[in-house]
């Protein structure tokens, strides 16, 4: 069952004037319940607009987008009530924290939802524990943590509202290779634990093809292709021709299969390549004829 | 929301007003304004009326974007033209319930008053809307460097004015950014009580100040990277140079404004 829908999404930013541009263009999708969906795109294709829409901070100019089968958009009143289901975390999050401690700037979401303070107190504390923050940074101020620490603080506290689906627009950005391993293996073992919906916006082809089900390429404000990861990564010349990149193990293969290996399947990531390897070495005796 | 703000914006284009020495389009601005508040009668607002679409019709920007510079200071034009019907109490009397009453020289005189400062607000989004804000502000620093005899800090207050010119859409952009994900985390910032909303102005406000603070501090540092040590010896890359198209325009504003005087004597 869909949890997300967009039909013929459309969204044009300033409208009238000399800079109107259209960000997103005509775009329907159908995003599955429990999914782990990444979303890629050149800068300006449009992929954080769309997200925008998610949620309703943005409202489509023409087109719909439902959530669970309802337009969000039906009652303007109840917008609110879409924010707590479907959580969006902003590209560099921790711009947005402001509280004196970090328990308080966690709360910040599960306060607005009204929420009693015993259950405010289990969120917090059961997200901090899923993002990987220690009980004892809770009372210290945000500002003094670390960047990675101050990232996941900002995750966190959208985590916290227990949205059914969770988007993070670039998660990693900026952060260095250890925080980045960090923050996307929390992320996967949240998912396993909540088996909630999750859109993952990224540059990284490795990251994506690591963690996602499903992945939706945006190209030129247009829905380039929304399909399994395999289906993806096998169209790789396309996918280089709008400026993206696939994994280098996927070229590596490629390469392979040009000059005669080839496995049949399409390879994104290195574990499942060394497996693949080493059986076919297995069979070979050994060695490796191409 | 925050972007409609169009004060001190841009719009960039090659018309002829775009062309235009901004040394002289600010004296000519300041001729305008003297020319509004010289004339004392409609007619004198006519020729005003006639010289800004005038302008505004060479300057190729469509006029709903004048509109847009004008609609955010409708409340203030809404009170000066009550307060002018309301507290004129000479001439005429055209209505009257207990003790308010509007006079026809009330009437006129609000009137009046509202045309000449959207005129005023028109005039000068024209100035902001053609020139770009770092030519506007090299503009004002050669204007005012006379004031340099007398140590008057002329090129810090110009630097002063591009920073602060240059960051205002950085700023604006920050802000719907923070508010936006502060309205992800349920802040009622646009609806709710105005209590609710006060206090979620604390959760823009604290990022935006932290934000503003590290950008100072980053661009401080930028700039004496790259040696920056004021306007001493400083040479400029782009030299402003009056074409004589320039002088015929500030012509054509000076025989307008003379003329405004000349109306206004007579009648």
């Amino acid at each position: 069952m869909a949890i997300l829908e967009t039909q013929e999404l459309t969204y044009t930013y300033s409208m009238g004037t000399p800079f109107e541009k259209t960000a997103v263009d005509h775009v329907s999708l159908k995003i599955d319940e429990g999914e782990m969906v990444g979303v890629m795109g050149h800068t300006g294709s449009g992929k954080s607009t769309l997200i925008q829409h998610f949620n309703g901070l943005l409202r489509p100019t023409s087109g719909k987008v439902l959530l669970d089968g309802k337009d969000i958009w039906a009652d303007k009143d109840k917008i609110r009530d879409v924010r707590f289901k479907v959580g969006l975390v902003f590209q560099y999050p921790e711009y947005q924290i402001f509280e004196e401690t970090v328990f308080k700037d966690i709360a910040f979401g599960p306060k607005n939802m009204g929420l009693d303070e015993a259950e405010i107190k289990r969120r917090v504390y059961e997200t901090a524990r899923d993002i990987g923050l220690k009980e004892e940074l809770m009372e210290r101020s945000p500002f003094e943590l670390s960047g990675g620490q101050k990232r996941r603080v900002a995750i966190a506290g959208v985590m916290a509202m227990e949205p059914r689906v969770l988007i993070l627009d670039e998660p990693t950005a900026g952060l260095d290779p250890a925080g980045r391993d960090k923050i996307l293996s929390h992320i996967k073992r949240y998912h396993e634990r909540t088996k909630n919906t999750i859109l993952i916006v990224s540059h990284s082809m490795e990251d994506i093809a690591t963690f996602a089900d499903k992945i939706l390429v945006m190209s030129k404000a247009k829905l380039f292709c929304y399909d399994e990861t395999v289906n993806v990564f096998a169209r790789a010349d396309e996918i280089s021709d709008i400026g993206l990149d696939v994994p280098q193990i996927t070229k590596v293969f490629g390469e392979l299969r040009r000059r005669g290996l080839d496995f049949g399947k399409e390879v994104y990531t290195v574990g499942y390549a060394r497996d693949l390897l080493l059986k076919h070495l297995n069979a070979k005796g050994g060695t490796l004829n191409c | 929301m925050l972007r409609d703000i169009t004060i001190g914006q841009y719009f960039p284009g090659d018309s002829i007003i775009h062309k235009l020495d901004p040394r002289f389009k600010i004296v000519i601005t300041l001729l305008y304004i003297v020319m509004l508040f010289s004339g004392g009668s409609y007619l004198c607002l006519v020729v005003g009326a006639v010289y800004t679409f005038g302008a505004i019709l060479l300057s190729r920007i469509p006029v709903r974007m004048f509109w847009k510079s004008v609609k955010p200071l409708l409340p203030f034009l809404i009170i000066t033209a009550v307060l002018n019907l309301l507290l004129m109490n000479t001439g005429d009397v055209i209505w009257q319930w207990k003790f308010l009453k509007i006079t026809e020289s009330g009437l006129n005189t609000s009137l009046f008053m509202v045309i000449r400062i959207v005129l005023l607000i028109m005039g000068s989004s024209l100035l902001t809307y053609t020139t770009s804000p770092i030519t506007l502000t090299d503009a004002i620093e050669r204007l005012l460097s006379p004031l340099r005899k007398v140590k008057f800090p002329v090129h810090e207050l110009a630097m002063m004015m591009s920073i602060a010119l240059r960051f205002i859409p950085t700023l604006i952009e920050e802000t719907d950014k923070i508010m936006s994900a502060q309205k992800a985390r349920g802040a009622e910032i646009d609806t709710g009580s105005f209590t609710t909303r006060a206090k979620n102005l604390i959760s823009i406000l604290v990022p935006l100040f932290i934000s503003a603070f590290r950008r100072a501090d980053e661009l401080a540092t930028a700039m004496e990277c790259r040696c920056y040590h004021g306007g001493d010896g400083r040479t400029r890359l782009r030299q402003l140079r009056s074409a004589p198209r320039d002088y015929i325009a500030l012509a054509i504003t000076v025989l307008f404004l003379v003329g405004v005087i000349v109306l206004g004597k007579i009648a």
